[in-house]
């Protein structure tokens, strides 16, 4: 996928809090020894006191009641949330018709004539078999239903992100507060934000696009202010001196010359939109995550993938086409402009075409059932591995063991400590690895969710992250390191990884639980193999960066290549590591929770139960103390002075 | 991709927008999906729950809306609680199997008068306690819940401490279990598994390997022709007996599931209306059609169309 990480402007901190571990240490050492005894006799040790926590059970009920009992008479609904939840329909409504007045012909032709135009003929025969693909699956309508409520989302995230991205690139103040507002809305678990988006909006559209605006618009918001930023000044000098105002500057210079960062932010809002195309479903987005989640409805693995596959293969298309559009965004023609005329005509002559022939419906025929086939290999598969495997025992086993040798131990570990001593090592955590407002930041994150009274809950949903980081970091740098050390690995890795990252979990939920029974070691290992990509990629692209002068001056000191493994090339990509931690664990949070949804329990099913019992008050209050964890995590594995963004 | 095209489709439906709804009040009760009607097609949308039985239902309603009638009909997965806001909001067209929800039923059908109620389903549901028939032959005393503690062990897993599992299905569900193993005074844990077709999945493993569980479901469902299933006895139900649910001893009622349509499309839905008002089937017709979709996976559609062209006697009285 696209780049993973965000380079962003290094915050200037004072030298004296800078390097020293130690003084960190010791300061926190001394608050301790004396806030400790203090905390402890009046709250005691163990679980969060609940003397502590404030109970939002009845005000959360009752707005939830107000805006139900609201929502059809209230000017705030009828005048302003209403006509945004209109002009959401309205625009995906008029994406859906011209796509469907297209026809399969149409769109297919325009698919591959605009890769053409923008990447290359191999890019354009990829579009137009991926479109094909789609239209054989049988998920023509659904691909197009999935297509328009995209258009309307990254059209949407596009315009929030760029105002954002040029209120914080023009401005200083802006975008020191705009800042933390991006960090947080990116470390945030998407489907913890769906509950209040449905209370407002109800199932549909409507709240499926805006859930996705929140998701989606920061990287865009970031490369733009990025863009502005990094505009070269001697540039913007010359037009300055040729007597520009500053609109005209902006215009002219400013946001053509931030082009490659503009299209990168669209080529990540694109993906970003695209996966929680499929968590939307579960607030009734339709189009294919519909088609995913109904399938899982019927425990249907073979048409699940049927399903996905369009998913994937959208991902992938508009993932290589928007990054050739970055890469191509230097030279630009004016003779260009009568090849995309050229280009438009031909989509034109084409659905009409299609359309007199009686082509425009993709033939009902014509359609491929992979559904049959592969549930017989995922149930050949279940039936042979889940048990009695002679030696190494069957994955069911391995299940259980894995539960109760680590998730077990983790969770009553954590649980067992007192609650201060977590408020604590959070703290020291995260300020040896950054600086007392991220250290500040964490501990309070965590705070607030003993305050919300969903501690152990939260410490359980914890437990269930660190054992899948653990796993993913041992297998992932792994594999990075195979990936980074041989260029065939790495070639044979690249589709598999696309897959696995693009892949819509409620796919693979279905066949983990089969192999691994209910309960929380099947999350573990549907985020497992979510988180797995990004922490390969990142790890291979880290150690492929190490200065190559450095490991050939090793080389000649006679290093083995394990030597130059652990000496040289390791501690050298430090950063990209410690980068590959922190994504492990974002990722790794936002699956763990829809493992809630095959017996992970914890804050996952709390949210779930939310969503699908309208009640308000536990879904909301567990998607907030999900939303503290992820920055709680984020803020603990964060590298200094580096920003990095979720997903891909 | 395809940016110009869409960018000024948007601009038009953008500027629509503008004239049509710029000063005017926006109606939450009129929210159709944006899928609905599309190219001039008599169309409506129907609510899918999660359970198969749910999508029996939805499908064979569907394909006699599509084949006999005329109609496009979209689906929407959706769980029951938020389907009721749905088909308030006029975003679903109809609900075509609740299993009770008398605070919603208030709130919409009584009050706000949004949602109408559409008759039966013919279908009546119960929820209970159960463990494969297989070990209830081998241990008969199993089936009174009296019993339970006595089984726990063989029940235990992973999960559930050391204490047995009794495993629930998806949040959707209405259950009092954890109440019910407290004050039944049962040395179970209550397992979510989050989804029923995680649950599903369990089960049929369970199944595979003869081992003993607990779970809570329900009938009718397709599963217990795969695996036979015995109902535990609950101290029974009486009238009443579940007002305070953090308190209740007794079993589930039998539900007499039911049929709801938004309030609009029931008076002006034409025959689609008339259609879904008068659709009403038995449990083996249900039964029938769940077994084809989960256990023969065949797709919804082509299971209906079997269903339909084997029972001409029984859609035909439906049909306006």
């Amino acid at each position: 996928m696209a780049t993973l990480t965000v380079p962003g402007a290094r915050r200037a901190l004072p030298g004296l809090l800078r390097s020293r571990p130690a003084a960190k240490l010791l300061t926190l050492a001394v608050a301790a020894v004396i806030l400790v005894p203090l905390l402890d006799s009046r709250w005691g040790s163990g679980h969060w006191p609940h003397a502590l926590t404030v109970s939002l059970t009845g005000p959360l009920g009752d707005a939830s009641d107000w805006v139900m009992n609201n929502r059809d008479t209230h000017p705030v609904f009828l005048y302003f949330f209403g006509h945004i939840s209109n002009a959401v329909v309205l625009c995906v409504r008029g994406v859906y018709l011209a796509l469907l007045a297209m026809g399969w012909v149409g769109v297919t032709v325009l698919g591959a004539l605009v890769a053409w135009r923008v990447a290359g003929v191999k890019l354009a025969a990829g579009t137009a078999v991926a479109f094909l693909a789609c239209g054989a699956l049988g998920m023509w309508l659904p691909t197009m239903q999935t297509l328009a409520l995209m258009v309307a989302a990254v059209l949407a995230s596009v315009a929030v992100g760029v105002l954002l991205g040029l209120a914080a690139g023009l401005s200083d103040r802006l975008d020191r507060a705009l800042r933390p507002v991006l960090d947080t809305m990116q470390v945030l678990p998407a489907f913890a934000y769906l509950l209040p988006v449905v209370l407002v909006f109800g199932i549909g559209v409507p709240a499926a696009v805006l859930a996705t605006v929140v998701y989606a618009a920061p990287p865009m918001a970031r490369l733009t202010a990025l863009g502005l930023r990094g505009a070269d000044p001697e540039v913007l000098e010359a037009v300055r001196s040729l007597g520009a105002t500053p609109r005209q500057r902006l215009l002219t210079a400013r946001i053509p010359l931030a082009r490659k960062e503009l299209l990168l932010g669209l080529n990540q809002t694109i993906m970003m939109a695209l996966s929680m195309a499929v968590i939307a479903s579960v607030i009734g987005a339709g189009g294919l995550g519909d088609r995913v989640y109904q399938a899982l409805g019927s425990v249907d693995v073979g048409a699940a993938l049927a399903a996905g596959i369009p998913i994937v293969l959208l991902a992938i298309v508009l993932d290589r086409v928007t990054g050739a559009a970055g890469r191509a965004a230097d030279d630009t023609g004016e003779s260009r402009r009568a090849l995309w005329l050229l280009a438009l005509a031909g989509t034109a002559v084409a659905a009409v075409v299609a359309r007199l022939l009686g082509r425009a419906e993709w033939p009902s025929g014509a359609t491929l059932n992979i559904a049959e086939p592969v549930n017989h290999a995922v149930n050949w598969m279940t039936a042979h591995l889940y048990s009695g495997v002679p030696v190494i025992g069957g994955t069911a086993d391995w299940a259980a063991h894995f539960t109760t040798w680590m998730l077990d131990p983790l969770r009553d570990g954590l649980r067992a400590l007192p609650w201060w001593s977590v408020l604590l090592i959070v703290a020291a955590l995260a300020w040896l690895i950054g600086t007392w407002r991220t250290a500040l930041t964490a501990t309070l994150a965590m705070a607030a969710i003993g305050v919300l009274g969903v501690w152990d809950s939260s410490l359980d949903t914890l437990s269930q992250v660190l054992a899948a980081v653990a796993v993913t970091l041992v297998l992932g740098i792994a594999t990075g390191i195979a990936a980074a050390r041989s260029d065939r690995v790495d070639r044979m890795l690249r589709p598999v990884l696309d897959v696995f990252q693009t892949m819509p979990q409620f796919v693979y939920l279905i066949p983990v639980v089969a192999l691994f029974g209910v309960g929380r070691a099947p999350a573990v290992v549907a985020a497992v193999v979510y988180a797995l990509p990004a922490v390969v990629r990142i790890t291979a692209q880290g150690l492929r960066q190490v200065d190559p002068a450095a490991l050939e001056s090793a080389r000649s000191l006679g290093a083995t290549g394990r030597q130059q493994l652990w000496q040289v090339q390791l501690p050298l990509a430090r950063r990209s590591l410690l980068l590959a931690v922190n994504q492990g664990v974002v990722l790794v949070l936002a699956v763990v929770i829809i493992g809630g949804l095959v017996g992970a329990g914890a804050l996952g099913y709390d949210v779930a139960f939310g969503l699908a019992q309208g009640d308000l008050a536990t879904g909301l209050v567990a998607g907030a103390a999900i939303v503290c964890l992820g920055l709680m995590l984020d803020r603990v594995t964060q590298p200094t002075g580096r920003r990095t963004k979720k997903g891909a | 991709m395809r940016l110009r095209t869409t960018l000024s489709v948007s601009v038009a439906a953008a500027s629509a927008l503008a004239l049509l709804t710029g000063c005017g009040a926006a109606d939450m009760t009129k929210q159709a999906s944006p899928f609905a009607n599309a190219g001039g097609a008599k169309s409506m949308t129907l609510s899918v729950q999660s359970w198969v039985g749910a999508q029996s239902n939805v499908a064979v309603a569907k394909y006699l809306l599509e084949h006999e009638l005329g109609y496009r009909v979209d689906t929407v997965q959706v769980d029951e609680i938020p389907a009721w806001d749905a088909l308030s909001q006029g975003r679903v067209d109809a609900l075509l199997e609740d299993w009770s929800h008398p605070e919603q039923e208030k709130r919409y059908v009584h009050d706000k008068k949004t949602v109408s109620y559409a008759g039966g389903l013919g279908v009546t549901g119960h929820i209970g306690w159960f463990v494969p028939t297989y070990f209830a032959k081998q241990h008969p005393d199993i089936t009174d819940w009296k019993n339970l503690n006595k089984y726990a062990s063989q029940f235990r897993t992973a999960e559930s401490g050391g204490k047995g599992q009794i495993m629930d299905g998806s949040p959707a569900y209405v259950t009092h279990d954890k109440a019910l193993v407290k004050n039944l005074k049962l040395n179970y844990q209550v397992v979510f598994a989050g989804s029923e077709a995680a649950q599903i999945t369990q089960i049929k493993q369970f199944a595979k390997e003869k081992k003993p569980f607990l779970s809570y479901w329900y009938t009718p469902q397709w599963l217990f022709k795969k695996v036979p299933m015995t109902e535990v006895k609950l101290p029974p139900y009486k009238e009443g007996c579940d007002t305070d649910t953090a308190k209740i001893t007794c079993a589930y009622p039998k539900t007499p599931l039911r049929k709801f349509l938004n309030a609009d499309f029931a008076r002006s839905g034409g025959q689609a209306a008339a259609f879904l008002k008068k659709f009403q089937w038995t449990t083996e017709d249900q039964n029938e059609v769940s077994l084809m979709i989960a256990e023969q996976k065949l797709s919804p559609e082509d299971a209906a169309k079997k269903w339909v062209d084997a029972h001409p006697e029984k859609w035909k009285r439906w049909l306006p």
